[in-house]
């Protein structure tokens, strides 16, 4: 690969960070002029306490001498402390990372998959009975509201069924260990994943399908047809490669969310993810608790752009120049 | 007279009722370049992807040396498209284009000498300097010769071309044709050109065949037709060439019909300007030209026109 090209994406994806870096912080201040004030509203709290929070949290500085305060503990990873719980953000962001990552990783990589088969299935069946139910009902699940669909899954798959738990990360009180605490985690993310899995197939069968059926009018298909490759092989040699492009930048971006959870959908299934973390926090609202989370979730999604940037100039020689 | 190559023979094609190709007859020599000439919509590349066996007769048969076209060595034909850029697969390198159809038909040889012998001959030179390069790497020139050596390379007796000068410059035009012209004159082959200008069956052509909604209409040696078209639609449509001042300009009524609907009679009354002027009352063909069809042209005709007036002219003449 071409060296310039890498190292001006890397740049270009720094720089971006660093943006997200200064708005983060002040985005937040002007949301909120007086956190302390807010967060104990209505209770009787004497001035002094007041004042003790507000140098805890050190918001008794001026703007600047925050703004410093707060990129230079940024940087040691030092994201201050939660407004509810008083323990490190990074703490509590890191105990929330696995949750998260194992729900929407999976759907993640299951609605890529999937997705993508069927538009592929979908685009060589054009106009078939075969292509109509593909994209019909993956349209249909990926126009409904996800925490709808994720109340619908629940009422059937828990509530009347009974079949999966109602919510939760494993059994309440269980002390499984090993392959039994797998399953039991399995059991409860079944529902949930599903959810997602089926909310974002759409997303992937439609770019798929449209992209092949672009590819498919391509004469260089003409060109090995005529040269006597065989149909099948014309699709996978030449078809399937360039087609496949736009896949590849969609999962990027999509694996980008992963951490960011599934804000609806976490907090539907009562999974204790991110996505409820950053739910719980807006209530608060617990300033560096949305902080750390805004950060975590931007860094995501800038690294996977860039690798889906570097990717793509593996994949496609027109972009590395 | 030597064998024909490809022969065509009664050869229909449908696409419901759409009739692309309506009776063609048709014979390509070795080692000639036969230009294949009509407006769009006429069918001409209807009738060359027939004979490259990528669309299957209605009915009717192509033979390649005596042989149904299934049966045939496939590398023996191959195609080069109008436009070089859509047919070059983007994420492949030159080399690869090239070497696609040796790989198709598992040749033994070697194949980067193969593939650097043929970028030779197609005029990109030396050919080391544009193995590693990606199509969009070089020109639309160099592209449309890598597509040429792409199909030189299983060294085919039949080059079925597709407009192969119509998306590029100007100037590159008469580099391709000349390139087209030596591959036949160095290696035998036969090159079966479909175009819409004139001007450029004129340039590289042995033989011309004029097609009009799907049937040929006036074939012959490209001098010959070309100098004195016989056929009221070559006379049309050479009026307009740039190249051939002095002769009047006879502007078409009308667009090509629609395959769907092909005239009855002769397919080009509608339009003929020899019906229109009252030249077909006066040599009492009138009838004829709205309601019979005139004879298809066989395969073997040297100078023929599907016309009831050039025929009554000959007759009285």
């Amino acid at each position: 690969m071409n060296a310039r090209f890498a190292i001006g994406k890397v740049a270009g994806a720094l720089i971006t960070l660093g943006f997200v870096l200064v708005f983060n912080f002040f985005l937040f201040r002007v949301v909120q002029t007086d956190p302390v004030a807010t967060l104990f509203r209505g209770r009787n709290i004497p001035q002094e306490r007041l004042d003790q929070l507000r140098a805890e949290f050190g918001l008794d500085k001026p703007l600047g001498g925050q703004f410093v305060d707060y990129l230079q503990q940024t940087a040691q990873l030092n994201l201050g402390l939660s407004y509810q719980s008083r323990q490190p953000v990074w703490n509590e962001i890191k105990s929330k990372i696995p949750a998260t990552v194992a729900l929407v990783g999976t759907s993640a990589v299951l609605s890529a998959v999937i997705g993508t088969a069927l538009g592929v299935a979908a685009a060589w069946r054009r106009g078939t009975k075969t292509d109509y139910s593909i994209t019909t009902s993956t349209m249909l699940f990926y126009s409904m509201p996800d925490f709808w669909l994720g109340m619908l899954l629940l009422v059937g798959g828990a509530i009347i069924t009974g079949i999966f738990p109602v919510g939760g990360i494993i059994d309440a009180g269980s002390s499984r260990a090993g392959i039994g605490r797998l399953l039991d985690q399995a059991h409860h993310i079944a529902l949930p994943a599903l959810t997602l899995t089926l909310a974002y197939l759409g997303e992937y069968a439609i770019v798929a399908r449209s992209s092949l059926l672009e590819t498919m009018k391509e004469d260089y298909l003409v060109v090995a047809r005529a040269k006597g490759l065989r149909d099948i092989k014309v699709r996978n040699r030449h078809a399937l490669p360039n087609a496949l492009l736009p896949v590849v930048t969609l999962s990027a971006i999509n694996f980008g969310f992963v951490l960011s959870g599934a804000i609806a959908v976490e907090t539907v299934f009562s999974w204790s993810g991110l996505g409820k973390a950053t739910s719980d926090a807006i209530r608060g609202p617990d300033l560096p608790m949305l902080q750390g989370l805004f950060l975590l979730f931007s860094a995501a999604v800038i690294l996977f752009n860039l690798i889906a940037d570097l990717v793509y100039g593996r994949l496609d020689p027109r972009v590395r120049t | 007279m030597t064998e024909a190559l490809v022969v065509v023979e009664d050869l229909h094609i449908h696409f419901g009722a759409a009739r692309a190709v309506d009776g063609v007859n048709l014979a390509v020599m070795p080692g000639e370049v036969l230009a294949l000439v009509g407006e769009s919509g006429s069918g001409k590349t209807t009738l060359i992807r027939a004979i490259q066996g990528l669309t299957h007769p209605t009915s009717g048969k192509v033979l390649f040396e005596g042989k149904e076209a299934d049966a045939r060595h496939l590398p023996d034909v191959q195609m080069v498209f109008q436009d070089p850029t859509g047919a070059l697969n983007p994420r492949r390198t030159v080399s690869e284009i090239v070497a696609e159809g040796l790989r198709i038909e598992k040749f033994k040889g070697n194949e980067a000498e193969a593939v650097s012998t043929a970028l030779s001959r197609a005029g990109l030179r030396p050919p080391e300097r544009f193995l590693r390069r990606f199509p969009h790497e070089i020109s639309g020139g160099q592209r449309q010769r890598v597509v040429i050596a792409g199909a030189m390379v299983t060294e085919p007796r039949l080059l079925l071309a597709d407009e192969p000068v119509a998306s590029l410059d100007a100037s590159i035009r008469g580099e391709i044709l000349g390139l087209l012209r030596n591959l036949v004159d160095t290696t035998g082959l036969a090159v079966l050109v479909v175009t819409h200008d004139l001007g450029l069956a004129w340039n590289i052509a042995d033989r011309v065949a004029v097609m009009y909604l799907g049937r040929i209409i006036e074939v012959g040696p490209t001098e010959e037709l070309l100098d004195s078209p016989k056929h009221p639609y070559t006379k049309a449509l050479l009026s307009v060439v740039p190249e051939t001042r002095g002769m009047e300009q006879q502007i078409l009524s009308g667009e090509i019909p629609d395959p769907k609907r092909i005239p009855s009679g002769c397919r080009f009354h509608p339009r003929c300007p020899v019906l229109q002027s009252g030249e077909s009352e006066r040599l009492g063909i009138a009838e004829r030209c709205r309601g019979e069809d005139p004879a298809i042209i066989s395969a073997a005709a040297t100078r023929e026109a599907a016309c009831w007036a050039v025929k009554a002219i000959a007759v009285a003449g």
